[in-house]
């Protein structure tokens, strides 16, 4: 273990420079986003600089830990705030730092319009500072603090424009959906503190071989339902589509390519504890395929281009979960799907958010169309990034993609084969999707009206676009040849060094099977999708589309078991408040009201009536002495 | 003839003077009865003393003598007073401290 000084930077940094451009207010309006887009450049810099060095290094001096000071301390429990900067986090900070500083160049463009961009550089850079904690942390108290700092982020970019009620009550939304996880993240530390005595890392993973399975499946639990929450996935999703009332650049970087993540990253984080307990494991897995079929579905009826790639988001962090549940060997996999998603996904939003600077914020698919004419570099970003999402060789999300559908059949007997054709149907159903997205979107008969003007949008725009969709082309091939990711990746999540089993189909038997369902679902897309586009979604369709749109009642579901009892037992409590608690106070002072102003009539202010309540009580007073004393 | 028959004559003058404070309304009478049972209480003292055979009963009752002047001076400018600011010497018209 290498000790350093210069971790502290990466957070302190956008912090501080959060704080000043949120401090000084107005003041700031002009050089804010400049400052804010240095800021974050100087973190991917620092971070560049750790992963050199970390590079040139071998073993457990990889790793670089720096102590800050002593946070905790009670008896024997200590916590310190401390980073911790390894193989795995390193992967998660150049991505942040990264796509962050990208996201941030794109946004000065962006956001030029808004006359609030500053307080938007600032929520970003507090963004990237918690993100950064988030993965820094070496224990799960450290976690946990910037675990609620992104949520804050997420909350305050979602609800950016909160002037319109229908964003407020999204953000909100989202925040809510996003506690229910943070119980689970906070139990599960206090079920770590209850068993281990400890919350850092390696702590817990020294405990797990004492713990007890109980135990350890219900901190794999809490965990899980922290990843769910975070990552969008069943049964805590409903947020995500909502959360695109953010601006686009918050949902590129946010909600697709970081954030989001962080469940996978605390799942593979706490591989201890999954490799420990199967039951845990399982539940993983189960979460995974169901939110992976459960997004793609979503994304086949969604005509909003942002929604359409939110459902994508939840059902590609979906394969992320399910790979990180086929344990060892899957998490380098999870990993390496969540960089290359991170590259695809933030550049096809960014796209997405370039044709809506063209189009007057249309985001209606429906309404686009032949935009590839106009807007050829969006255009090209973007077809990139979709021949990437699809697993087209040699694009990053065949190598990434086709990895976990081979880890998943070589699971095993039922599960590999329920998991695989899992992964396997999704990656047909995501090649329908995104297939509908692009041919609405760029191809076909323009269906835009003549007040929209599209554009090709500024240099500052499609700059970032670029960059992200050469890592869309080249990161998979980058982290797969020779095995890269996987043997750096191993020191953290795979100690053992495990190997699949056995080889339930040859590689390229699952190559060729994956690349066969996806032409079928680009096939069925385009012969659907390529002409007779209505401007209006149709209405007589059959009650399959229409559960399908209506997010497969994701919403209804919540509102009729969760939202309106909950209303009901609020209700319950007010009536009780006002009727029974306040009732008793009421009463108490009632009583006390009407004996005073009874009592009050003794003082009526005669003085006979005095003189005679004197001479009662001293007859009174005789009469008691006389029967004491008798 | 029985010593304590002045303790009961005693007992009854200070009763009768009782109820003429509580009965009466005019402030005088209503001093008179006061009066009254200052004086039923010197002629407990007295006979007290009597009884004991020392004077500290006798002595007691010229303290309250001495006290019931200083009262007659006070009480009775005070009933001129109001007699004169409300034209009326009844108690129960002076019942302004309720209010």
């Amino acid at each position: 273990m290498t000790t350093s000084s210069n971790l502290v930077y990466l957070i302190a940094l956008p912090l501080f420079s959060s704080a000043i451009l949120l401090l000084l207010g107005r003041i700031a309006d002009k050089w804010g986003h400049i400052v804010a887009t240095l800021v974050s450049a100087s973190t991917f810099v620092i971070a560049a600089l750790e992963f050199v060095s970390m590079r040139q290094r071998t073993g457990d001096a990889r790793a670089v830990h720096q102590d800050l000071f002593t946070w905790i301390s009670v008896g024997t429990f200590n916590v310190h705030a401390s980073l911790l900067l390894d193989q795995l986090s390193i992967c998660f900070v150049l991505l942040i730092s990264g796509v962050g500083t990208l996201i941030h160049i794109y946004s000065i463009a962006y956001m030029s319009h808004d006359h609030d961009r500053r307080r938007f550089f600032a929520f970003l850079n507090l963004f990237v500072a918690a993100m950064l904690l988030l993965v820094l942390g070496d224990s799960y108290l450290n976690l946990y603090v910037g675990w609620e700092g992104v949520g804050l982020a997420s909350y305050l970019l979602i609800g950016f424009w909160n002037q319109k009620p229908a964003y407020a009550v999204a953000a909100k939304k989202a925040f809510v959906a996003n506690r229910i996880g943070d119980v689970g993240l906070s139990l599960a530390i206090m079920i770590a503190f209850a068993q281990f005595g400890t919350v850092s890392f390696t702590g817990v993973a020294a405990g797990v071989p004492h713990a007890s399975p109980a135990a350890l499946t219900a901190l794999g639990a809490m965990l899980l339902l922290a990843a769910a929450g975070k990552s969008a996935q069943f049964p805590l999703q409903s947020w995500l589509g909502d959360a695109m009332a953010g601006p686009t650049p918050v949902s590129a970087l946010i909600h697709a390519a970081t954030m989001v993540t962080a469940g996978v990253y605390l799942i593979t984080r706490s591989n201890f504890v999954f490799d420990a307990s199967p039951t845990a494991q399982t539940m993983v897995l189960i979460v995974g395929g169901i939110t992976l079929l459960f997004g793609a579905l979503v994304g086949t009826a969604k005509d909003d281009i942002k929604k359409a790639l939110a459902a994508s988001t939840m059902s590609q962090i979906g394969y992320m979960i399910l790979a990180t549940g086929l344990g060892p060997v899957g998490y380098a996999f999870a990993i390496m799907h969540l960089l290359t998603h991170g590259f695809f996904k933030a550049g096809m939003f960014l796209g997405a958010g370039s044709v809506m600077h063209g189009m007057n914020d249309e985001v209606n698919m429906r309404r686009y169309g032949a935009i590839g004419k106009v807007m050829p570099i969006t255009a090209v970003t973007f077809g990139l990034g979709y021949l990437a999402i699809i697993g087209v060789p040699p694009f990053a999300g065949f190598y990434s993609k086709d990895k976990i559908i081979e880890t998943a059949f070589n699971a095993g007997g039922t599960k590999g084969i329920l998991v695989g054709g899992a992964a396997l149907l999704g990656a047909a159903i995501t090649a329908f999707y995104m297939t509908r997205v692009i041919v609405l979107t760029f191809t076909g008969t323009k269906r835009w009206d003549d007040e929209a003007h599209p554009h090709e949008s500024p240099s500052l725009m499609w700059i970032p676009m670029v960059v992200l969709a050469i890592g869309s082309v080249a990161s998979g091939f980058l982290f797969n040849s020779g095995h890269a990711l996987v043997n750096w990746l191993a020191p953290v999540v795979n100690a053992s060094g495990e190997h699949d089993a056995k080889e339930f189909l040859a590689p390229l038997t699952v190559s060729l099977l994956a690349l066969g369902v996806v032409a079928i679902g680009v096939a069925i897309a385009i012969l659907k999708y390529r002409s007779n586009v209505a401007v209006e979604a149709p209405e007589d369709v059959s009650i399959l589309t229409k559960i399908v749109r209506r997010d497969l009642l994701q919403d209804d579901f919540n509102d009729r078991v969760l939202v309106r009892p909950g209303q009901a037992l609020t209700r319950f409590f007010v009536a009780m408040d006002n009727n029974f608690i306040d009732g008793i106070v009421r009463g108490v002072g009632g009583v006390i009201a009407v004996s005073s102003t009874n009592l009050r009539k003794i003082q009526n202010g005669y003085v006979r009536s005095y003189a005679l309540i004197m001479v009662i009580g001293v007859l009174a007073l005789i009469a008691t002495i006389w029967m004491v004393t008798l | 003839m029985d010593i304590s028959n002045y303790l009961y004559l005693s007992a009854i003058l200070f009763t009768i003077g009782a109820v003429g404070v509580v009965v009466r309304r005019n402030a005088i009478v209503v001093f008179m009865c006061v009066e009254l049972m200052l004086n039923a209480a010197n002629l407990a003292f007295v006979t007290f003393s009597r009884i004991n055979g020392d004077l500290v009963g006798q002595v007691a009752s010229f303290f309250t003598m001495v006290v019931a002047a200083c009262e007659v001076v006070v009480g009775l400018a005070i009933i001129v007073t109001m007699y004169r600011s409300r034209r009326s010497a009844s108690v129960d018209d002076a019942s302004l401290l309720k209010r």
